[in-house]
């Protein structure tokens, strides 16, 4: 059972992440959108996507970090107040992140004009997303230290899966919701073809080295053109 | 010098009776689609007024266009923000107009009216929301909403134009036989330095190089929605049902085989021009940067003399087409924007360097009439016989000079000048009832001279089909058709370039899930 909740499942969505992104984004490339509402609705939204957005994206990144450098984290996690520190910054973003979450959840649900734009599969994610962002901030309130122990719980098991080489008894004495926020998780990444989800990967951080202007055309523009090219105004 | 041509476009504003074919031939064609019923691509405002979406001028409230900063006024930007606060404001974007700021789209309940069961009152059609498809009570806002000066201690009082007017000219716009107005058709102005490309922080829009027409690739738009926001015009519109901004394509498949766009084909005032200029694109930031009273002059620099040997070397180097610099001697708005210095650009202190130019309307700006009596008392300050003069002009010079010059009111005035020199020089030489020095005296103050006058009346009352439209088909081998003969075998598109030129694809264009 372990094997496949802690193994197969993991795998399996992630190569459905994988594959189903690459073949929608050559498949169909038009519905790769963030779907923004903006347009129909613009007070709630504010308490809703700022809240959630800068929440999730500073707790994944700390999240990434943990995995990505275990021993330089763990060294940060030793002292007893940056310890203290990371706990509340972390719990802050996560706390700001669910209310955000809440927000967009209550918006969807009574604005008509937000109705009209709702998919069954944006019911889908925002559960998902609610069911992700409610454990996660329970496991960080009922276990403490968790930027502590899950260096040594969860980390190896990802490393562990990443290497090919799946161990799973690093998790399993885990209490039950700790294992449930890790398999949704994986649902979630699951989910990233099917969804709206697609827009995070889309984040357009090439904007700050492009020029201001794009200027194309069929044919490449001369030699001259070129040289513009690098400038702001292309 | 890197000369381009660009499709370049003439609107005269005299010619206009605000018939709005214009809008319904693009409405028609291009968005009766869900999600771009509340979009306009071609819209014809009454001006005073706040216009569509309303109050876009305002660019304290909606943040469009560029800004001349720094010390000594050498850093150009967006206005909206700086490309860091692009990334930091795409989760929510403070200043996107909503929904409401243009209007709700909706149709009637037609089926009412022949189901509706037998009853004393009369059934009636209740109006349907196009978003939510409820029924809506109270309609607040339409398409042109404010016509013809409806409601105007609403509307043309908050015109952004009348920032600065004083409390005569305002309660003159109440006064029931001495109130004024004009219209003014707007499409995307396709500029030379636009806002929406630069706002864009997935580059999905972009300057088509071979005629400048400005696009959004449909596949590559994430709905950031900084578009929306970086076009001062506020011509870039948010698809809510696709999550894709859409705008004006200048009708892009007809320009390729030689048509005019639809909006200008229908017009019936035939107020429309569309020709290529060249222009110098290594000039264009120079240009942007420009003091705001000198910008229509830097404008008008940027066009280059498509007669000059000069430039029709450089443009040829730049791979620009003969055809196509052959379009540019014969171009129409070449004549009324560099050669005549008669067309201006809408709002030139925004920056962008709009490629679509106004002739300014002279007859609501001379025509008055004072305690009911028509104005044309013969003194030394008059410009003609059937005018009265500048100075006590119906619609303030300085409202003009806001909607057409950054507030320079000496171009203004150089442009009626020129066109009371028109009406005088032809009045005399039909109607035979002005004396020669008063003829002579109109050409001097216009600046212009009996041959240029000629051309003026014959391009604007008399112009044919050819002469109001000069576009070139574009060249077989620069269209994509024939560089990309071949259909992706997965996406069963185009491949990737054929997007990028804007052309279309063929996967439906459907919500994503």
């Amino acid at each position: 059972m372990n094997e496949v909740l802690f193994v197969a499942f993991p795998y399996v969505a992630v190569a459905l992440a994988i594959f189903g992104g690459v073949y929608r984004y050559r498949r169909n490339r038009f519905s790769y959108s963030t779907l923004s509402s903006q347009l129909l609705e613009n007070r709630t939204l504010f308490w809703g996507s700022v809240p959630w957005h800068y929440g999730i994206v500073i707790v994944l990144l700390a999240h990434l970090l943990g995995f990505l450098m275990p021993s330089m984290w763990q060294a940060i996690m030793a002292g007893q107040y940056t310890l203290y520190t990371i706990e509340i910054i972390g719990y802050a973003f996560g706390l700001a992140a669910l209310v955000g979450l809440c927000v967009l959840f209550v918006r969807r649900l009574t604005m008509e004009r937000i109705r009209a734009v709702t998919s069954p599969m944006d019911w889908v994610l925002l559960a998902d997303l609610l069911l992700q962002v409610g454990l996660g901030v329970y496991v960080s309130l009922v276990y403490r230290w968790g930027a502590d122990w899950f260096v040594n719980t969860a980390v190896p098991w990802l490393v562990s899966l990443v290497s090919l080489n799946p161990q799973t008894q690093y998790i399993t004495s885990l209490p039950l919701v700790v294992q449930l926020h890790m398999l949704n998780g994986f649902l979630v990444i699951a989910l990233f073809p099917f969804s709206r989800l697609v827009h995070l990967i889309m984040f357009p951080f090439w904007y700050l080295w492009r020029p201001y202007q794009l200027v194309i055309s069929n044919r490449p523009v001369t030699t001259m053109g070129k040289a513009h090219s690098d400038a702001e105004w292309a | 010098m890197e000369i381009r041509s660009q499709v370049s476009m003439v609107f005269h504003l005299d010619k206009c009776i605000g018939c709005h074919t214009c809008t319904i031939a693009c409405k028609n064609i291009w968005t009766d689609r869900k999600g771009t019923e509340y979009m306009y691509w071609n819209n014809v405002e009454t001006k005073p007024g706040t216009g569509y979406p309303t109050r876009w001028e305002d660019q304290t409230k909606y943040r469009g266009g560029w800004v001349v900063e720094g010390k000594r006024q050498k850093r150009l930007r967006l206005r909206l923000q700086g490309k860091w606060g692009t990334l930091t404001n795409i989760f929510y974007n403070p200043v996107l107009p909503q929904l409401d700021d243009y209007f709700e789209p909706w149709t009637y309940d037609y089926q009412n009216l022949f189901n509706a069961p037998l009853a004393d009152e009369q059934p009636t059609a209740r109006a349907i929301s196009m978003v939510t498809g409820k029924y809506m009570d109270t309609i607040e806002a339409g398409p042109n909403w404010d016509d013809d000066l409806g409601g105007s201690q609403v509307y043309a009082n908050n015109d952004p134009n009348f920032a600065g007017a004083t409390q005569e000219e305002l309660r003159q716009l109440q006064e029931i036989d001495r109130t004024v107005f004009f219209y003014l058709p707007r499409i995307c102005n396709h500029c030379l330095n636009p806002g929406c490309v630069a706002a864009c922080p997935q580059g999905a829009i972009y300057k088509r190089g071979e005629d400048g027409v400005v696009l959004v690739s449909q596949e590559r738009c994430r709905a950031w929605r900084m578009c929306v926001s970086g076009c001062p015009y506020k011509k870039t519109y948010f698809n809510w049902s696709t999550g894709k901004a859409e705008k004006c394509i200048l009708c892009y498949p007809r320009l390729e085989s030689g048509q005019p766009p639809a909006c200008f084909h229908s017009c019936v005032g035939r107020i429309r021009y569309i020709g290529l200029v060249l222009y110098d694109a290594d000039a264009i930031e120079e240009t942007a940067k420009a003091p705001q009273e000198s910008l229509v002059q830097a404008q008008r620099d940027v066009i280059k003399d498509p007669f000059d040997p000069e430039v029709i070397a450089a443009a040829k180097a730049s791979g620009v087409p003969d055809s196509k610099i052959t379009a540019a001697q014969q171009s129409p708005v070449y004549q009324f924007v560099k050669k005549w210095k008669l067309a201006l650009p809408l709002h030139p202190e925004f920056r962008t360097l709009p490629m679509l130019f106004y002739v300014p309307p002279l007859g609501p700006v001379l025509a008055k009439t004072d305690k009911g009596v028509y104005d044309n008392v013969a003194d030394d300050s008059r410009l003609g016989p059937l005018m009265s003069s500048l100075e006590r002009s119906r619609v303030p010079l300085r409202y003009m000079a806001s909607l057409l010059s950054g507030g320079n009111e000496e171009i203004i005035r150089d442009v009626y000048r020129k066109l009371v020199a028109v009406r005088v020089y032809m009045r005399a030489k039909k109607v035979k009832d002005i004396p020669a020095e008063e003829v002579e005296k109109a050409l001097t103050d216009g600046k212009t001279n009996a041959a240029e006058v000629e051309a003026i009346f014959r391009l604007t009352s008399l112009p044919t089909y050819e002469e109001r439209f000069v576009v070139p088909p574009m060249e077989r081998d620069m269209s994509v058709d024939s560089l990309f003969p071949a259909l992706d075998p997965v996406s069963r598109n185009y491949p990737v370039r054929k997007g990028e030129v804007g052309v279309g694809f063929h996967t439906d264009p459907a919500r994503g899930p």
